[in-house]
């Protein structure tokens, strides 16, 4: 049993080892990008695009959410008129980079994965290998770079239309005044504090999930065994790194006030 | 679909992103507290701020002129200082003007009032504003209003 436990351990540090070299790798193949910049917008395509409906529909359904709850809960303290306030700090510090980042790792990161794993499986990765072109640079690195570069972005979306869904609860359904849930807002949330931690919290997620997720897919055992399960663990590393960083990065940003 | 129009999506995908961004920092977050730096700082004394915190609104007349910049504490005779932020626009405060610190609503923030002198000197830059009214403060309100009671009976 303790042997066991050891080895686990050991290969897990193995992995995380192979992991970080990996990404050295990675930043190292960037250069290609700047003469393709097509394989680039192929793959902001793929990851970005093809992500967006989601995150504009759960955006829309957790702002309402959060204007009726919101709305619940401040009713009780006659503090309804604050509402705006409070959507617009949920949203903009925690809940658009973190749910974006969620829903990321569900939809494009295991997709991710699954490709990547798939083409490991189907020896196209080796075939690549054996024309003298080098896969990293051509199928991982946009891949990657897409992934950190759309998910600032989603989670803007996301915070915006999430604001918009707060508002139609709240103001249009509830009848807060409508200029004071927008005025309170703006009293309320803070550029730097609020809104530019917000996009660096999504960088580093955006950064952590595709990283995890181009990952798994690379040193993803080549079977469809071996594929399958390192999508399993694409999405689920992905979003736990993604809840735990949350925590630790609210911890540094938001502690001095 | 075509490269062309995979493309074209991408394009707009962009943009409404960066158009997303640009919103939430210039109309959603308060961008005119961050580059307060365009004003006149005066400073003020006060015996007790209550609750007051930094980026708490300066008003006159109701109208935002300023904020709150920083908050110390005089090593002297112990009273609160409190430097103010005033906008540009409202470089004409009469230099006698005073300073409350007023509550919104019942128990809501606490905030600065200034209300003009009649001085034809006006503030600017480093000056202070000598007489100011300090913060209500509810805990030793009640604690006099008991007192009197007993003194009473």
């Amino acid at each position: 049993m303790v042997r066991g436990l050891g080895r686990a351990g050991i290969a897990a540090i193995h992995h995380t080892g192979r992991g970080g070299m990996f990404l050295v790798s990675l930043v190292g193949g960037m250069g290609m990008m700047v003469r393709r910049p097509r394989l680039l917008v192929q793959q902001i395509y793929a990851v970005g695009v093809m992500t967006l409906p989601i995150i504009l529909v759960a955006g829309l359904f957790v702002g309402m959410m959060l204007g009726l709850q919101g709305f619940n809960t401040l009713v009780g303290f006659g503090a309804e008129s604050s509402l705006g306030m409070a959507v617009g700090l949920f949203l903009t510090r925690e809940l658009g980079p973190v749910l974006t980042a969620l829903l990321f790792a569900g939809r494009a990161g295991s997709a991710l994965t699954a490709e990547i794993g798939l083409m490991r499986a189907t020896q196209q990765l080796d075939a690549m290998e054996m024309m003298a072109v080098d896969p990293l640079p051509r199928v991982v690195v946009p891949r990657f770079l897409a992934g950190v570069i759309v998910m600032p972005l989603l989670a803007a979306l996301f915070s915006v239309v999430g604001l918009f869904g707060g508002y139609l609860v709240g103001a249009v359904l509830l009848g807060v005044d409508g200029g004071t849930f927008w005025s309170s807002m703006h009293e309320g949330v803070d550029v730097v504090h609020d809104v530019l931690a917000g996009v660096f919290k999504s960088l580093v997620f955006g950064f952590v999930v595709t990283w995890v997720a181009v990952f798994e897919g690379y040193s993803a055992i080549p079977t469809t065994d071996g594929v399958s399960r390192a999508t399993t663990r694409a999405v689920v590393t992905g979003s736990l790194a993604v809840l735990g960083l949350d925590y630790v990065l609210t911890a540094i940003m938001f502690s001095e006030v | 679909m075509t490269l062309q129009a995979k493309e074209t999506l991408v394009g707009v995908f962009i943009l409404s992103g960066l158009a997303a961004l640009v919103w939430l920092t210039l109309f959603v977050g308060n961008w005119a507290a961050l580059t307060g730096g365009a004003g006149y700082r005066v400073t003020a004394k006060f015996e007790n701020i209550g609750g007051l915190t930094v980026k708490s609104p300066v008003t006159l007349a109701g109208v935002t002129i300023g904020r709150v910049s920083s908050i110390s504490s005089d090593r002297e005779d112990y009273s609160a200082i409190v430097t103010l932020s005033i906008d540009q626009n409202y470089n004409n405060l009469p230099a006698d003007s005073t300073a409350a610190i007023l509550t919104a609503g019942l128990l809501g923030a606490q905030y600065i009032g200034v209300v003009p002198g009649a001085e034809v000197d006006y503030l600017k830059e480093g000056d202070s504003i000598y007489i100011t009214q300090s913060a209500l403060v509810l805990e030793q309100l009640i604690g006099e209003l008991l007192f009197s009671r007993a003194g009473a009976q």
